[in-house]
């Protein structure tokens, strides 16, 4: 019997969610690491029982955790994150240099072939990653030096590196996102790297058209077709079909383009959800109505998905590391909101139930299927 | 002997529970002993202070003898009542409200 295991990551601790292949009936466990902010949680591709967990503090800074037994017991990893070199100097907001500062994970990506090896996305936005378990980090620096890295800003949120994709089809390509640079690919294991912001269109910065400076909340892809790319920007969802090359528009017929994640069904490529949020100086859903939008042809055409979802008075915002998919038959889809509820649908977003209620703001949704 | 209160938070992460006293070897500084702390317990290291420039994190205080010494020199001798132990050295985290 398959299962399925939900990690959530709250503002004051890590909590674990399963279910039979069902996915009727939860048990949730936690809360891990409480008090803390778990960012993030993820689990290897290749040993669903190594967890590796961001945990972090405006007290005591960072610390990163490791399981080995599926989030039973957890064991503290290295949490000294090192810029290489002399770090230098990005754009701070009122437009002078400011030197780069290490302050938290914002993400976690397990290799897809080494479970002691996982990237992990940083603020002050920088790449870095481990190849011992979590014991040390190194960064790979040519992100951070590219020569656009001077000109990075904050967002409203830090400088945040929040997105690291791994093409599974070619294990040199990676794509990662940063608020507010945009987003950039490596061809080379994350050597060296270049902007794929071409077609994005930011109002909000001097050239809405710049190679850099683009505000993207999260980008998406589907295993099967790493070269197809689906991005929620700070307003606009877009979509590339030449792995970043360029971007087009496919915002279509969604109530406001705004929102944070976006993800992609777990066998149907051309479908993509996201929480559309009325506007950025209001992150809550329009009309106090929480509402999935899935597109079954790959943008442009968008459905509402509402069937147990909060359809009045409701006032959340779903965080861009907020959704995640399982890879069940009948592929499940799962969110959280930073009012503290985790949905989940069991047939593709037709259907919602919450299976949390009253957890601390969510940051983050993770989904690991248990075959 | 050297006695050391921690935050609930980092005491939960080194799994101790009460006091930590510690053998520091002279001078009794904030930085022996804290180097002391972090030897015994590898995970505080980067908690208490920065990896890299080795400054106390900025919503830490260090406290001792009813006395804020967050802002003396990590180089400075601590008092006499904290290095015989008959005081301990208070690591607080700094309020928040909410």
């Amino acid at each position: 019997m398959s299962k399925v295991r939900v990690l959530v990551g709250t503002r004051k601790g890590g909590f674990i969610l399963t279910s039979d292949g069902n996915r009727q009936k939860w048990d949730i466990d936690g809360p891990y690491f409480g008090g803390w902010e778990i960012y993030h949680m993820k689990g290897s591709p290749v040993d669903v029982n190594r967890l590796y967990a961001s945990q972090s503090s405006g007290w005591f800074g960072q610390v990163m955790q490791r399981s080995n037994d599926g989030g039973k017991t957890w064991e503290a990893a290295g949490n000294e994150f090192k810029y290489d070199g002399i770090p230098g100097t990005h754009q701070w907001y009122d437009g002078t240099p400011h030197p780069w500062e290490f302050k938290r994970v914002w993400h976690l990506e397990p290799s897809l072939s080494d479970p002691d090896s996982v990237f992990a996305g940083v603020e002050d936005a920088a790449l870095f990653q481990t190849t011992d378990g979590g014991k040390t980090w190194h960064e790979l620096a040519g992100l951070r030096q590219h020569r656009t890295g001077a000109k990075w800003a904050p967002g409203a949120g830090g400088m945040c590196l929040h997105t690291i994709l791994l093409d599974p089809h070619n294990p040199e390509r990676i794509y990662i996102a940063i608020s507010a640079a945009g987003a950039f690919r490596s061809d080379d294991s994350g050597k060296t790297w270049q902007p794929i912001n071409q077609g994005l269109r930011s109002e909000y910065i001097p050239d809405p058209t710049a190679e850099v400076g683009h505000c993207v909340h999260r980008i998406a892809m589907h295993p099967s077709r790493p070269n197809v790319l689906f991005m929620q920007k700070h307003w606009d969802v877009m979509r590339s079909d030449n792995a970043g090359a360029s971007w087009s528009e496919v915002s279509g017929n969604l109530p406001t383009d705004f929102g944070f994640p976006i993800e992609v069904h777990s066998h149907e490529p051309q479908t993509i959800y996201v929480v559309p949020i009325k506007s950025d100086s209001e992150h809550y859903p329009p009309e106090g109505k929480l509402r999935v939008y899935r597109s079954r042809n790959g943008g442009m055409e968008w459905e509402a998905l509402t069937n147990g979802l909060p359809q009045r008075d409701c006032y959340v915002n779903v965080l861009r590391n907020a959704m995640a998919v399982d890879a069940l038959d009948s592929c499940g889809v799962y969110f959280g909101t930073t009012g503290g509820q985790v949905y989940a649908s069991a047939d593709s977003g037709d259907s919602w139930t919450a299976i949390a209620q009253n957890f601390p703001s969510v940051l983050s949704v993770e989904v690991q299927t248990l075959l | 002997m050297i006695r050391i209160v921690l935050p609930a938070h980092l005491r939960t992460l080194a799994k101790v529970e009460g006091e930590v006293t510690l053998e520091v070897v002279p001078p009794m500084t904030q930085r022996s002993i804290l180097d002391a702390l972090e030897g015994r317990f590898p995970v505080l290291r980067g908690t208490i202070r920065d990896h890299l420039n080795q400054k106390r994190r900025p919503f830490l205080r260090f406290f001792a003898c009813e006395e804020d010494l967050s802002h003396e020199s990590p180089d400075a001798l601590l008092p006499d009542a904290v290095i015989s132990g008959q005081e301990p050295f208070l690591i607080i985290g700094s309020v928040a409200g909410g």
